[in-house]
């Protein structure tokens, strides 16, 4: 490891860190704009952040530590594999720390300490955002791992550097049955888990609908920023990921210099930039799935998953 | 409007022995302490055998013909080493416990007559030997399931357990009968040397006999069905002795007698043992995301991880008979860890919910709730309990979980359809068990501990006693070194390894440092930076969210939000049964709930609803469909056998005089 690749592992962190708000107010805005609405512009999700962390703390009633600490959980899990997983360069000094298993693990982390404090409120709302919640992160987790699966299999190893220069020295694969599969599969788990549409519509407040803002709906000021900084950090590093995962250039190697260490800082820039405004066309044309038709949706890309691994099981160019 | 919700049973607080005396304070401290004691011995004697000479016994005179015969090899000693360690922090739970509970003298002498039975299986080196130190542990355990038999629920759940484990001692009877005649002797050993010239018909009779019979000891698919009536019945600290203890004899017996003696036997038997591992896995844990009681959420789970630690069993053999060994040892290791690591949670888990059970007189999480400020200590510990069964970094049962997939997807595919098809099932079966474990956990401890308490039993828990939190601290700081720092476990999980031939003993296994490396592919973890990188990302968060502090008002604690009305009832929380709707209705199909709404609408309109009543029954599908046929069966036939004695003194002397005829013309 040298220094820069520990300069690209900072600029990591403090890019999703400062990126994030931007990435979620680009995305209203690219949707505002097809729907024909002026917009709040790409900063208003820093703006609205700098508002809530001016408010007053506020505790309700008869909550307990696991409110209080579930969103710097959250927050410091997504930094964390901000940390561990290859954006900008492969040399993070955390990669042998923790492969992919270890980077879903501390997604679903996350998830459950959100769910806990959703419970811990103890209203209706509360109750019925983590139940939904913990539904669908339980359905996800299958589809992950073998998408996870899928994708040691030409690197033969779960660690994320692996897969990404595996793929990078061997871009044949990334046209291969198991690969595309994989990528539609993890896809639909990435929209499922970071709760946009149709598994979730991250901007209503309707009871019978919402998932995830029903959990956080006790959440107020300071806590209610970081719990929004660290979905938008979530959806970041998962689109991130998964640009990386399969459009492995750009990403500089483990000894990087300090141009590309630049380099990789304007790729994955660019990479998360078209792939979260695909993600906002996208959801201008469909509408939020019914709760009880995400499972099929989720079974689907499970299948999905399944064929991936097979097909790369089947299909597997012999690499050494 | 009114919902009633008919789940698990409640359990009255101390049961109609209320006015039963509290036992002496030495003899539940001699009890407690010659439990612990026990252990000890167990923990000494198992680590000693592991990281020095086999040792062994014999007793000529203790049995006639044969003798007792005790070996002790490193695999004996390691469920040795485990057994104990479960029994130390039982034994200390329990001081507390009895005298809290009211216990009679009975429990109090049967609780280390069980540690000793169970002791002794894995120490045994004959059949002989290890048949009676199985019907001991059975024996005590039944008599300790029944200690509370003045109710119902309790006699019922001991009738279903008695038989079954019977049923399952007779299949292992046989098998193991039949092995000795096939091998020409009784002890292990001469089992062992003479294994080659027994015939693959009877090799594979044992193997399907033993895993019958100690299948139904792990709490394996389809014969698990007195672990989830029993262990919920069953005094807890026994439950945390039967859970994490006893259910590992089991796979004690499947390792010993089927995959050392035995083994290495063909693809089928690896196969078979993947399948039933899986199938038990996945059932198990979607069973307990749905499970209202919470020891009864617990020993589902049991089943669950008694699965997971199958399937990796049978990874290792079909790995290890597939020409993979290095990937089968990390199979067998991920196998010996869970263990472990589930004998260290589980026992947690099962400790902490007698504390809620002694403190509030409930099992029904739709009931509990507000635990956490009422008894924090306890509540602590279940939490990390719950996190080791989920199977999430930070958590006991992480690495073990980890070893389990990375040991699937590195099985070698080329050319090998079998791998090929099994490995990306089983890949998906873990990660549902993984997913569901999640829910159920958070279930478990979310409506369990967390909220507001749903009943005034809840509302009034104190905490529990010095003794029963020590004891529970003890598993905990077990849970916590699992998951941070497995490589304490590394020589020992080494030199069991070594003994173990038929499943990839000769390969180096992984090495468990401060990185988790795996020998011949690719992949590293280290659960300890990743924890202490945890810490440090939650201190910079926290940190962040300082900004701005300078404009901020000062703190406030303020109501809940009541959607405008006046205040919020307890009445209105998410239960648990509420919670695992979706779930319940995502698995209608496995599940077969039995539910009734019924909704009351005043005479004078139609719009308005004058009450809701809602009843669940989620009963066990499997013992609906293949137990109540054989049940029935059985009591049909028994009915007619009935007929044969009607009570005439005559008939009797007639059955005997002609039975008497038939010996001496047979024996003639």
């Amino acid at each position: 490891m040298s220094a820069l690749a520990a300069v690209a592992t900072a600029l990591q962190i403090l890019g999703v860190l400062a990126g994030a708000p931007l990435v979620v107010g680009g995305m209203r805005q690219v949707r505002a704009r097809l729907e024909g609405r002026a917009g709040g512009g790409i900063g208003q999700p820093w703006r609205d952040l700098r508002k809530q962390l001016r408010k007053q703390q506020i505790t309700p009633r008869g909550t307990t530590v696991v409110f209080a600490l579930a969103p710097a959980v959250v927050a410091g899990s997504t930094l964390l594999i901000a940390a561990i997983v290859p954006l900008i360069a492969l040399g993070s000094p955390l990669d042998s720390a923790a492969d992919l298993f270890g980077v879903v693990g501390l997604l679903f982390l996350g998830t459950v300490a959100l769910t806990l404090a959703g419970l811990d409120t103890g209203t209706a709302f509360g109750g019925m955002g983590s139940s939904r919640e913990i539904t669908i992160a339980a359905l996800v987790e299958p589809t992950i791992l073998l998408a996870v699966f899928a994708l040691s299999v030409p690197g033969r190893s779960a660690n994320l550097a692996a897969i990404v220069s595996a793929s990078a020295l061997n871009p044949g694969q990334l046209v291969s049955p198991g690969s595309v599969l994989a990528f539609v599969a993890l896809a639909i788990v990435i929209i499922a888990e970071t709760g946009r549409l149709p598994v979730d519509n991250p901007s209503t407040h309707l009871e019978v609908t919402m998932i995830h803002e029903a959990m956080i709906l006790e959440y107020a000021g300071p806590q209610l920023a970081l719990v929004e900084w660290a979905s938008g950090m979530r959806l970041t590093v998962l689109l991130a990921l998964v640009a990386n995962l399969f459009i492995p250039w750009g990403v500089a190697g483990a000894h990087p210099s300090l141009l590309a260490v630049l380099v990789g800082f304007v790729a994955i820039t660019a990479k998360v930039s078209v792939l979260g405004g695909v993600l906002a066309a996208g959801e201008v044309f469909i509408a939020k799935l019914r709760l009880f038709r995400v499972p099929e949706l989720l079974a689907g890309s499970f299948l999905l998953a399944l064929l991936a691994v097979t097909a790369s099981y089947f299909f597997a160019t012999p690499t050494n | 409007m009114t919902a009633a919700l008919h789940d698990a049973p409640t359990v009255p607080v101390l049961g109609e022995d209320t006015h039963a005396k509290r036992p002496s304070g030495v003899v539940v401290a001699l009890s407690g302490g010659l439990t612990a004691a026990l252990g000890a011995v167990g923990v000494a004697l198992g680590l000693a055998v592991i990281f020095g000479a086999p040792r062994h016994l014999r007793i000529g005179w203790l049995l006639p013909l044969v003798g007792v015969r005790f070996d002790l090899d490193p695999l004996g000693g390691f469920f040795m080493a485990a057994t104990g360690a479960v029994s130390i922090a039982v034994g200390i739970y329990a001081a507390g416990y009895a005298q809290r509970e009211r216990w009679a003298g009975f429990p109090m002498i049967m609780l280390p007559l069980f540690v000793a039975g169970m002791l002794a299986v894995p120490a045994a080196g004959s059949v002989t030997t290890f048949l009676l130190a199985w019907e001991l542990m059975a024996a005590a355990s039944l008599a300790l399931v029944l200690s509370e038999h003045r109710r119902v629920a309790v006699r019922s759940a001991g009738v279903f357990y008695a038989v079954m484990t019977q049923l399952g001692f007779a299949a292992i009877l046989l098998a193991l009968v039949v092995l000795s005649a096939a091998a020409g002797g009784d002890a292990f050993a001469t089992i062992a040397a003479h294994v080659g010239g027994i015939a693959p018909g009877t090799r594979t009779a044992v193997f399907v006999l033993t895993l019958m019979g100690f299948g139904s000891k792990a709490g394996l698919l389809p014969l698990h069905a007195w672990l989830p009536r029993a262990h919920p019945e069953a005094p807890s600290p026994v439950s945390a002795l039967m859970s994490a203890a006893m259910v590992n004899m089991g796979i004690y017996g499947i390792i010993r007698i089927d995959l050392q003696l035995l083994g290495p036997g063909p693809h089928s038997w690896g196969l078979t043992l993947m399948i039933f591992g899986a199938v038990s896995a996945v059932f198990g844990v979607l069973q307990a995301s749905v499970a209202t009681d919470l020891k009864r959420l617990l020993a589902y789970s049991t089943t669950e991880n008694m699965g997971l630690i199958t399937l990796a069993l049978g990874a290792a053999a079909l790995l290890s008979s597939s020409g993979a060994p290095k990937v089968a040892a990390i199979a067998m290791t991920a196998a010996l860890l869970h263990l472990l690591s589930h004998a260290a949670f589980k026992t947690l888990g099962f400790l902490a919910a007698g504390s809620v059970l002694a403190a509030t007189g409930l099992r029904d999480l739709n009931k509990l709730g507000g635990l956490a400020r009422r008894m924090p200590g306890t509540t602590v510990m279940f939490a990390i309990s719950a996190l080791g069964a989920s199977g999430l970094p930070l958590g006991a049962g992480f690495v073990s979980e980890w070893l389990l997939l990375q040991s699937l997807i590195h099985s070698p595919h080329e050319n090998n359809t079998l791998l090929a098809l099994t490995m990306p099932l089983s890949v998906g079966a873990v990660a549902l068990t993984t997913g569901l474990g999640i829910a159920a956990m958070v279930k478990a401890f979310g409506v369990g501990f967390l909220a507001r308490p749903r009943s005034p039993a809840a509302e009034g828990a104190r905490e529990a006693p010095a003794s029963m939190l020590t004891g529970m601290a003890l598993a905990a700081a077990a849970c916590v070194v699992f998951a941070l720092a497995p490589a304490l476990l590394g020589p020992t999980l080494r030199r069991v390894l070594a003994v173990l031939p038929a499943v990839g003993g000769q390969a180096a296994g992984p090495a468990l440092g401060t990185y988790l490396r795996l020998p011949g592919v690719s992949g590293s973890m280290s659960p300890g930076l990743i924890a202490a990188a945890l810490v440090t990302a939650v201190l910079l968060t926290l940190g962040l969210a300082r900004w701005g502090r300078r404009h901020r008002p000062a703190a406030a604690v303020v109501p809940l939000w009541a959607c405008g009305a006046d205040s919020l009832s307890s009445r209105m929380q998410y239960t648990a049964t509420s919670f695992a709707e979706p779930l319940q209705r995502v698995f209608d199909n496995v599940l077969k709930p039995d539910t009734n709404l019924e909704v009351i609408h005043f005479a004078e309109s139609r719009y308005l609803v004058e009450k809701i009543t809602y009843r669940t029954l989620l009963a066990d599908p499997i013992e609906e469909r293949f137990y109540t046929p054989v049940v029935r069966a059985v009591t049909t036939w028994a009915q007619w056998v009935r007929r044969a004695h009607p009570g005439s003194v005559h008939l009797y002397l007639a059955y005997g005089a002609l039975g008497l005829l038939v010996v001496l013309l047979v024996a003639r």
